[in-house]
């Protein structure tokens, strides 16, 4: 691939000097084996002004070209070749892939003329000083401004990222300020040189849909009145959409394809992006295997009714009375953002909680009817055996010291249904049935991708003939091209056994793809609840509408971000003091 | 569209390997915990057969020895045309006409004595169970012995003494190790495990006896200890002292494992398999971290070591005529030896060696206990 720049028309680009170019970039990893190459020949420019989105899966070494950089590449990584040339606007120009990652040179740079902005807003940030000591310090090394001169500046750059109360917010700590506002803060440390360049690598992974879409748009504000470049990384194609004007799309440390964003979205050249684009475009509908089956019969008896249930731990209503019902062979989706109480939710049903109160009940196979929250010793044990889950973290979730036969065969051998080479042979079919090769069952969970893992946790989960299985976020740590094929693979076991799952994501996209019916929930409570096409377009709760408002859309032409609001809560309330206010709109 | 995700599994023998492979992986790469681990091995295997690897009967008294400084041991002897042979000169006493401390001399013009390998000396004992006579290193002239470290005040071979102290020097460590572990992993065990009231009792009970100033526990401990007991039942008290105040830090690490693994997800999708608790506990929590209670215990093994020989050297741990490091060193605890005879030091540098071996083995462990979090 060394004809990059080639592939890539420049048409839709003003002529002129771009900010930085990056010429042949390799950045290499010594091993003890030999050496990993995480950049491999990278080229691509920056205009001022414009925004380049640097995508890939994970493991594509696009977080690797941001650090390479500013040289801050982890040790004992380096740059092997090729040059990062930055165009300051005094007309000189500086190569930065020669500078030493230690000299003064490219620490001038760092702040000045490029800014870098991470993931993580609560560990960039230091939890000992003040969110206003950090910004200050920022404008007092690189600017030489008094005291009293960086705090009135600082005040501004809070204003500008719209802390409300600017004033106020500097003199707090981290730990008060929410995702977004630290997200805000690392913004406004960023800006405070009024950089010629931000980096941004991943800056909205670690929030929620709505927060990020409030970030994004700020971003693109202040790019708009302050004309900086930004270099953003992510790996979430809808982002790309929405505030690209170049993509490069990388893979393996390769440059799979780079051009403006309409050619990347709507002509794709090459076989990666496409299957990338596809990828996303599939969860942007119902899945095939879906429309193929008859309609859900929604007058049979629920196999599992919940009732009022509650779960609170001391004074936090993280369930707050939540009555759902799951139809047999239905795919129930439960959507909300991060303490929204769906996990605890999840975890409740599989009595890893135990309810505070309410009830859960299953209706068995012979049609006996038990209530889950007061069942106890071998009748739970008894029920756990039909009810699984699938859990979040494909690493986390396996014993890494077990092989993948053990895992699998666990629960087997212990409730003493299969052993020896019965249970060799259960294990080889299970591992057919999720898409696995038998061989490898006497590796170890460290040798397999996290689609693979992920698979590996649903076959231990249908070990057991189950009729219900609780999956929990079970594909938001997969690469996108990974996630419908896990997907799809339950919804093919769902027609072969005949489960019932509960499906709990934060992901509209893969409610949409996957489930039936959805339910909406909001700081604990079931705020909205109905068939999935209706949800998905045309909700009827606000709190639903925002959150569906705020999703990026992966097609560069659909950028209306007038449609965007955020959902406050109708207080029962006033401010001014806890008097109840009895006409609130409920 | 091919299914990516199980094609491409790794084809490498990392694949199938056990933890305790990759952590041995892992381990070999750390050159300087390498080497640490040779010589604490070289000490156990002397610390075994500590009779083999002596030269002189370590409890041999030798009136005319007295202060007996080292010898060299010589390889080449150009004396008489060309010889190779590990041989030695014996040293001949003078007397300071002034002030009538002793001067010795080696004197190359008696007969050399050569050292026989693999030759006959005393007669000891094997662990107990045969005897022999064969060591490392023999004199062939037993009228004129080979002091290496010199000798005492009463004429004892102190090299002897230093390598027969490591059979009891180096096993107290790892017997109160053994002890220490065996409380902490049960009591933290336990209290980690089990969470709420019983772990905020154990943690007090965990905090009181950290809260103890261990020196003078042991001093109390030891006194008490009638000292008319054998020297066996002696050696097996002071390991349970030293046992009794080490356990709580050992339970502490072991409580806070298994509170950070409670909530590992692979434990509550077991729990949900329906593992039975104790299964939970030994299959899936304890080798989550039992590599990291080796590492700890090899730290905690020098510690032992240093305990013992503070206390032997004190005077309250083990006593004459058992022989341990610190009992050793005890003969150094005046000015006189250090002015006179510097030598008598040498058990000290044993101690050093071997603390300083089991620290950077047990450091090197440390580091690759844990192959799954890089």
């Amino acid at each position: 691939m060394t004809d990059i720049l080639s592939i890539a028309p420049r048409s839709s680009i003003a002529p002129g000097k771009p900010l930085l170019e990056v010429r042949n970039l390799v950045t290499e990893f010594p091993l003890r084996t030999g050496v990993f190459r995480a950049v491999n020949d990278l080229s691509f420019s920056i205009e001022p002004g414009k925004t380049l989105c640097v995508v890939g899966e994970s493991g594509s070494g696009k977080s690797v070209t941001a650090r390479s950089i500013l040289q801050i590449i982890d040790s004992p990584g380096q740059i092997a070749s090729g040059s990062i040339l930055l165009h300051r606007p005094d007309g000189t120009s500086l190569d930065l892939a020669k500078l030493d990652p230690r000299s003064r040179a490219i620490r001038s740079v760092r702040g000045r003329d490029i800014a870098m902005i991470f993931q993580e807003p609560m560990s960039s940030l230091s939890p000992v000083h003040t969110v206003g000591d950090q910004i200050t310090e920022v404008l007092r090394l690189h600017l030489n401004m008094s005291k009293a001169q960086a705090r009135t500046e600082a005040i501004s750059l809070l204003r500008q990222v719209e802390i409300p109360n600017p004033e106020q917010a500097l003199d707090r700590y981290a730990f008060q300020y929410s995702g977004g506002m630290r997200q805000r803060a690392m913004i406004a440390m960023a800006l405070a040189c009024k950089p010629q360049l931000l980096i941004a690598d991943e800056p909205t992974t670690a929030l929620d849909v709505t927060t990020q879409a409030e970030i994004l748009d700020l971003i693109k504000r202040l790019q708009q009145s302050t004309g900086m470049a930004v270099l953003f990384i992510t790996h979430d194609m809808g982002v790309v959409a929405q505030i690209a004007d170049d993509v490069l799309v990388m893979h393996h440390g390769v440059a799979k394809e780079y051009g403006p964003v309409e050619q990347i979205f709507h002509a794709p050249q090459d076989p990666y992006t496409r299957m990338l684009i596809g990828s996303v475009l599939k969860l942007e509908q119902k899945a095939e295997i879906r429309l193929a089956r008859p309609p859900l019969d929604t007058a049979a008896e629920p196999i599992l009714d919940i009732r009022n249930l509650s779960m609170h731990f001391g004074d936090m209503k993280a369930l707050n009375d939540v009555s759902i019902a799951l139809l047999p062979g239905e795919t129930l989706g439960i959507v909300g953002e991060s303490g929204s109480g769906k996990t605890t939710m999840g975890r409740s049903i599989m009595r890893l909680y135990d309810p505070t109160g309410g009830e859960m009940i299953y209706r068995r196979a012979d049609g006996k009817v038990v209530d889950l929250a007061k069942l106890e010793g071998a009748e739970l044990k008894a029920a756990r055996r039909e009810l699984r889950m699938v859990f979040q973290d494909p690493f986390g979730s396996l014993n890494p010291r077990m092989t993948v036969a053990q895992v699998i065969g666990e629960p087997l051998l212990v409730n003493g249904i299969a052993r020896g080479r019965e249970l060799d042979e259960r294990v080889c079919h299970l591992m057919d049935q999720v898409g696995l090769d038998p061989a490898g069952r006497e590796r170890y969970p460290h040798a397999f991708s996290g689609g693979q893992r992920q698979r590996i946790g649903i076959a231990r989960a249908i070990t057991l003939n189950p009729r219900i299985i609780v999956a929990d976020e079970a594909t938001s740590a997969l690469d996108v091209s990974v996630r419908f094929q896990v997907l799809d693979l339950l919804m093919r076991l769902q027609d072969e056994l005949g489960l019932a799952y509960i499906f709990i994501s934060h992901d509209i996209g893969v409610i949409r793809y996957m489930c039936d019916r959805v339910g909406v929930m909001y700081r604990g409570k079931l705020v909205e609840m109905g068939e999935a096409d209706k949800v998905c377009n045309a909700p009827d709760h606000p709190y639903t509408q925002a959150l569906i408002s705020a999703i990026p859309r992966p097609d560069p032409r659909d950028r209306d971000r007038s449609r965007r609001f955020r959902y406050t809560e109708p207080s029962p309330y006033t401010e001014a003091g806890n008097v109840k206010n009895g006409s609130t709109a409920r | 569209m091919v299914d990516v995700s199980t094609t491409n599994i790794r084809p490498d023998r990392a694949a199938v390997a056990s933890q305790w492979q990759l952590i041995w992986w892992a381990f070999k790469r750390h050159k300087l915990a390498m080497a640490a681990m040779v010589v604490t091995i070289c000490m156990y295997i002397v610390a075994l057969i500590p009779g083999f690897f002596a030269i002189n009967d370590p409890i041999q008294q030798n009136a005319r020895t007295t202060f007996y400084p080292p010898q060299r041991v010589h390889l080449m002897d150009t004396t008489n045309g060309f010889e190779i042979g590990l041989h030695y000169y014996p040293m001949k006493l003078t007397r300071d006409p002034e002030t009538l401390a002793a001067i010795y001399k080696e004197d190359t013009s008696q007969k050399k004595v050569p050292i026989q390998l693999f030759g006959r000396g005393y007669t000891y004992s094997v662990l107990g169970l045969f005897e022999s006579n064969i060591h490392l290193l023999a004199t062939t002239d037993p009228s004129k012995p080979l002091y290496l470290f010199g000798a005492d005040r009463l004429g004892r071979d102190v090299y002897s003494r230093t390598v027969q102290g490591a059979q009891i020097s180096l096993s107290i460590g790892l017997v109160g190790v053994f002890m220490s572990l065996l409380l902490g992993i049960v009591l933290g065990g336990i209290s980690g495990y089990y969470g709420g009231r019983i772990d905020f009792v154990m943690q007090r009970v965990i905090d009181f006896v950290l809260s103890l100033p261990t020196i003078p526990i042991w001093l109390a401990l030891a006194a008490a200890l009638p000292q008319g007991w054998p020297a066996t039942v002696q050696y097996m008290m002071i390991t349970i002292i030293l046992s009794f105040t080490g356990w709580a830090q050992l339970a502490r690490v072991v409580r806070g494992r298994f509170l950070s693994l409670r909530t590992e997800e692979f434990v509550a999708a077991a729990r949900l398999d329906g593992v039975p608790e104790g299964r939970i506990i030994f299959r899936h929590m304890l080798p989550s971290f039992s590599s990291h209670i080796i590492a700890s215990m090899t730290l905690a093994v020098p510690a032992m070591i240093l305990a013992e020989t503070s206390l032997s050297f004190l005077g309250l741990g083990l006593q004459p005529p058992t022989i341990s490091w610190g009992v050793l060193l005890r003969e150094a605890q005046n000015i006189r030896s250090i002015a006179t005879a510097p030598w008598l030091f040498m058990p000290g540098l044993a101690v050093v060696v071997a603390v300083m071996a089991l620290n950077l083995f047990g450091d090197g462990l440390r580091d690759a206990a844990d192959p799954y979090n890089k």
